[in-house]
């Protein structure tokens, strides 16, 4: 018994002695591959998730036409709602149709390639221009121009910024996943905007409706009711839902 | 360097970092989420400009003003056209799944000729050019073999200007032989010719009355022009006004009526007479109608006092005495009473006796031409259809002294306009080829004419058929050409009258939307097609095309029904009963017997006396189930119960103690046979129902139109056969000798 005991032992303390080098030599040479390999698996995802992905995820659409948003806009009285005007029933007619443009375009004005395929191509054929519309949103979002424009009296530059002083329609960026236009997340990829046009998604929305809402609210000067004050804080929908914060408002 | 698993596990973790702080993740995620809602397959309304267009709807005979919704230049949904006469904003099922029928696959999408046999589905493509040639040349070949006559047009009406226009040709060309199809039109114009002596349709007062008393009329099924009777029918829950119901079935109008009675089919007549007698009896009849404007009413008054006595109408209809003698006071004692009859939607004429009697019932009360009443709407009086006679040639006329292939108008029916039943039958029973060429237009008789069996045989006998139909229906599908029409949102086409509206009213078909196919306008087919044949045949018809003629022809009611969808003459009022009668004595006539030689009142049996057949098989209708010319487009078959149709099975309703002795249970699978055939279909089990009755639902059943039309369920004409009336020679049948056969 004790015999083989002491082999066992043997045996263990044999076997434990040039492990010892080993595990020193990991411990100091391999910190570095370790955070190197780190840094590199960080750095590439990076340049992957902030470069190349952007690129990938959006495709390049040139518009049908180029258009000069400055030069028709020196040419009409009535700003913005010239073109993109509102109809006798309140809703807005948004791009204009080839109507609109046969009114002076009937017939060829200037030299230009563009005016060519306007009159020949579309005007002529009575073909809608499929222009790609930047700003244009999923079925289920409700957005009634009318009662930012109209109501609220905003200005066409507060979502659309000044697309009225350009002298030609950029690319149209196409969202190989969902469809739509790269304005709508924002040129940005981050998602942080400079400019309230930058972005259209729904909380930019909510950002200016939550404001409205509590510009509203502190001019109304209620009393300070505290029971429902702090429900209001821990279930902001309950209570009395703001009219224009319910989901139901623009998701139709 | 060597990469271990540790530094790999690093790298991947630095990885994960990365993507972690960087927008990919977060966008994707968003990207994503407005994708799973974004699905090509997902349909997207288109957005544009909000307008409405008014029309009329010509789906069914009710003549409803539509109010169709466009987006642009597309039509996006049906409404009702709001103030509108006959349906006030209202509309029906049908009338809101018209556009599926308009953008459907069952469109004919140009002209197309038969390549494979009839009923094959093999058809070529060919121009408007070709067809035309085509049928030119039939025509011509049967001219000049001095076989005119031969030719045939089955329309579904016979008024407005389309149908005047085929009527017109077949003047021109040397045929009488234009029928109309089936329906209660046919019975009411008959009485009002027979007792009234006019050339009238018969408008009902609905919205006045105060007591409606309906034998077997569908007033919540589909009677008359439906959406005006739906909303009678609410206006008289307001009012206070009553509805009896007399139904072997108990039918949506039954359980919603006041009253529900129910009766053995078929002794309707008997009932109507016993109501009679005790009106006659207790002298609750209106004496100033019977003694000044009533011709010949003792000898009537005699028949139903001897023969109708409510003991003996009691063991006929299996109604208690008691019932009839109240349900005659009550009827005679309210201010406005009407009675109306033709079962369910009305499709079938009925029985001479049937109608007349109800008729007099009216006339007792003194509802005839007055508020509430039954109103004899002159025809004349909305005939805009002022064209000169035809100049007829030496084989138009010729062909002008023969007699109808269906016998219309002939000594045995001196007084019926037409026959299409016995137009079937006589093709089928004589030796001779009796119609070589046959035109169909706006009707589909190959499926829903009664006795469907003998339909396709006569078809069969028929060498030569062109259909005009917009969609591939049961008739197109068996024709050797089609000449698509277009479809109603299409094209312009007056619509002259509404089923038992009570005022003269047009309205006006317009096109809402451009053809959507190679098709063309029957009345431009028409007016080409008798350019092309020259001779007196183009001189009858000068118009350039149909518009212009509908132009010319609609005169200065074309701006007020172009604005408004609808003309109707406003200074119509309560005909009365002053110079109401044009009989030969100026007065409402109760002879039968004598003036017309038409046999005694009554009872009109059914077909099959075997005792093989121990039940009887009855066809009812239902507002959910389109049984016309077209069929019923997914909306609306979605909206039929499955106790009705299920999956491809039709249930057929039949009382638990039928299917007790039977041992059937709900849903069980049955052969039903009749004398024409049978077809297998499952049990409904249904108190509403006698228990000699079985009640089949028509209008399933189709094997044209498309997949999402056809092949549910069967239909009911398969096993129904007709049973003349003696009288007017009209299919009267109302049912069919039946059994059942557990499977």
């Amino acid at each position: 018994m004790s015999q083989s005991e002491d082999k066992v032992s043997e045996n263990s303390a044999e076997k434990k002695q040039p492990r010892q080098p080993g595990e020193n030599e990991q411990g100091n040479g391999s910190s570095g591959p370790i955070l190197l390999l780190f840094i590199v698996g960080l750095v590439i995802s990076l340049i992957i998730g902030w470069v190349i992905f952007p690129k990938l995820l959006y495709s390049q659409k040139k518009q049908p036409i180029d258009f000069n948003h400055e030069l028709h806009n020196q040419e009409v009285d009535e700003g913005c709602i010239s073109c993109h005007f509102f109809r006798e029933d309140g809703s807005f007619a948004g791009v204009p149709k080839n109507e609109q443009c046969a009114g002076c375009h009937e017939e060829v004005l200037g030299e230009s390639t563009d005016e060519a395929i306007l009159v020949e191509e579309y005007i002529a054929k009575d073909k809608e221009i499929p222009w790609l519309i930047y700003s244009k949103q999923p079925d289920c979002v409700f957005f009634s121009h009318a009662a930012h424009v109209k109501m609220a009296e905003m200005g066409c530059k507060t979502c659309h910024g000044p697309i009225g002083k350009s002298t030609s329609l950029k690319m149209y960026e196409e969202n190989r996943i969902s469809g739509y236009s790269r304005d709508i997340w924002g040129k940005n990829i981050s998602g942080i905007k400079k400019n309230e046009w930058d972005r259209m998604k729904m909380n930019d929305c909510a950002a200016c409706h939550k404001e409205a809402a509590s510009a509203k609210a502190s001019a109304s000067k209620r009393s300070p009711q505290l029971f429902f004050d702090l429900l209001a804080m821990v279930f902001p929908d309950a209570g009395k839902p703001q009219k224009t914060e319910a989901c139901f408002v623009c998701h139709k | 360097m060597k990469i271990d698993r540790r530094s790999f596990l690093s790298f991947i973790i630095g990885g994960a970092a990365g993507t972690t702080l960087s927008p990919l993740p977060w966008k994707l995620m968003d990207d994503m989420s407005i994708w799973t809602q974004m699905w090509p397959w997902t349909p997207v309304p288109e957005n544009g400009e909000v307008s409405y267009a008014n029309s009329t709807c010509t789906l069914c005979p009710g003549g409803c003003g539509i109010s169709v919704r466009l987006i642009d230049d597309r039509p996006v949904k049906i409404e009702g056209t709001e103030g509108h006469p006959v349906n006030d904003g209202g509309l029906c099922v049908m009338g809101l799944s018209g556009l599926q029928l308009l953008y459907g696959q069952s469109r004919v999408k140009g002209p197309m000729k038969r390549v494979g046999k009839r009923g094959e589905k093999n058809w070529e493509q060919i121009s408007w050019d070709e067809a035309i040639s085509m049928v030119a040349e039939k025509l011509d070949e049967l001219r000049s073999d001095g076989e005119s006559h031969t030719l045939s047009c089955i329309s579904g009406s016979d008024q407005g200007t389309v149908p005047e226009l085929f009527k017109r040709f077949l003047d021109a060309y040397g045929s009488v032989n234009f029928t109309r199809m089936p329906s209660i039109d046919d019975s009411y114009e008959l009485v009002l010719k027979l007792m009234h002596g006019v050339e009238a349709s018969a408008g009902f007062d609905v919205e006045n009355t105060d007591f409606l008393l309906s034998f077997s009329s569908g007033i919540l099924e589909g009677w008359g022009s439906p959406v005006r009777m739906f909303s009678a029918n609410g206006s008289w829950k307001k009012s206070g006004g009553k509805v009896v119901q007399i139904d072997s079935r108990l039918s949506n109008t039954a359980a919603k009526a006041d009253h529900w009675i129910p009766i053995n089919p078929g002794n309707e007549v008997v009932l109507a007479l016993g109501l009679a007698h005790v009106i006659i009896k207790d002298s609750l009849y209106n004496k100033e109608f019977i003694t000044n404007y009533s011709y010949n009413f003792e000898n009537w008054k005699r028949v139903v006092l001897n023969e109708y006595s409510p003991e003996s109408v009691e063991k006929v209809t299996g109604i208690n005495k008691t019932i009839i003698r109240a349900l005659a006071k009550d009827f005679a004692g309210a201010k406005k009473p009407l009675a109306i009859c033709g079962k369910g939607q009305g499709k079938n004429p009925g029985s001479t006796s049937e109608f007349m009697a109800v008729h007099a019932l009216n006339a007792l009360v003194g509802s005839i031409n007055t508020d509430g009443g039954v109103w004899a709407v002159d025809n004349d009086k909305q005939n805009y259809i002022q064209w000169p006679d035809v100049k007829k040639d030496s084989v138009a006329e010729s062909g002008a002294q023969r007699d109808r292939i269906d016998g219309a108008g002939t000594e045995n029916y001196p007084y019926t306009r037409y026959l299409p039943n016995r137009f079937i039958e006589n093709i089928n029973s004589s030796n001779e080829s009796l119609v070589k060429l046959l035109f169909v237009h706006g009707a589909n008789p190959y499926y829903t004419l009664p006795d469907t069996h003998n339909v396709r045989k006569a078809f069969e006998k028929i060498p030569f058929i062109v259909s005009f139909s917009s969609y591939m229906d049961e008739t197109a599908l068996n024709a050797d050409l089609i000449l698509p029409n277009h479809a109603y949102l299409e094209r312009y086409e007056d619509v002259p009258r509404t089923r038992s509206f009570n005022r003269p009213i047009i309205g006006l078909s317009k096109p809402i939307i451009e053809p959507q196919y190679n098709t063309r306008h029957s009345g431009d087919v028409i007016i080409t097609k008798e350019k092309k044949m020259g001779g007196s045949i183009a001189a009858a018809l000068s118009w350039e095309n149909y518009e212009q003629c509908l132009q010319e022809t609609l005169g200065d009611k074309w701006e007020t029904l172009n604005e408004n969808g609808f003309w109707v003459d406003e200074t119509f009022k309560v005909p009365g009963w002053k110079n109401a009668f044009k009989t030969p004595t100026l007065k409402c006539d109760f002879s039968y017997n004598e003036l017309f030689s038409l046999p005694h009142f009554c009872i009109l049996g059914i077909k099959g006396d075997d005792p093989s057949y121990p039940l009887a098989l009855i066809p009812y209708d239902s507002m959910r189930l389109a049984n016309g010319f077209i069929g019923d487009p997914p909306f609306v078959i979605k909206t039929v119960e499955d106790t009705v149709l299920k999956g491809k099975d039709m249930f057929v309703d039949i009382n638990p103690d039928t299917a007790k002795k039977y041992g059937l249970v709900e849903g069980s699978k049955v052969i039903l046979k009749t004398p024409n055939g049978e077809l297998k279909v499952r049990v409904h089990l249904f108190e509403g129902i006698f228990q000699n009755l079985v009640a089949a639902p028509r209008g399933l059943g189709h094997t044209g139109y498309d997949k999402y039309i056809s092949g549910k369920g069967a239909n009911v004409n398969e096993l129904i056969g007709t049973f003349e009336d003696p009288a007017s020679g009209h299919d009267a049948a109302w049912g069919i000798a039946a059994q059942l056969i557990k499977v």
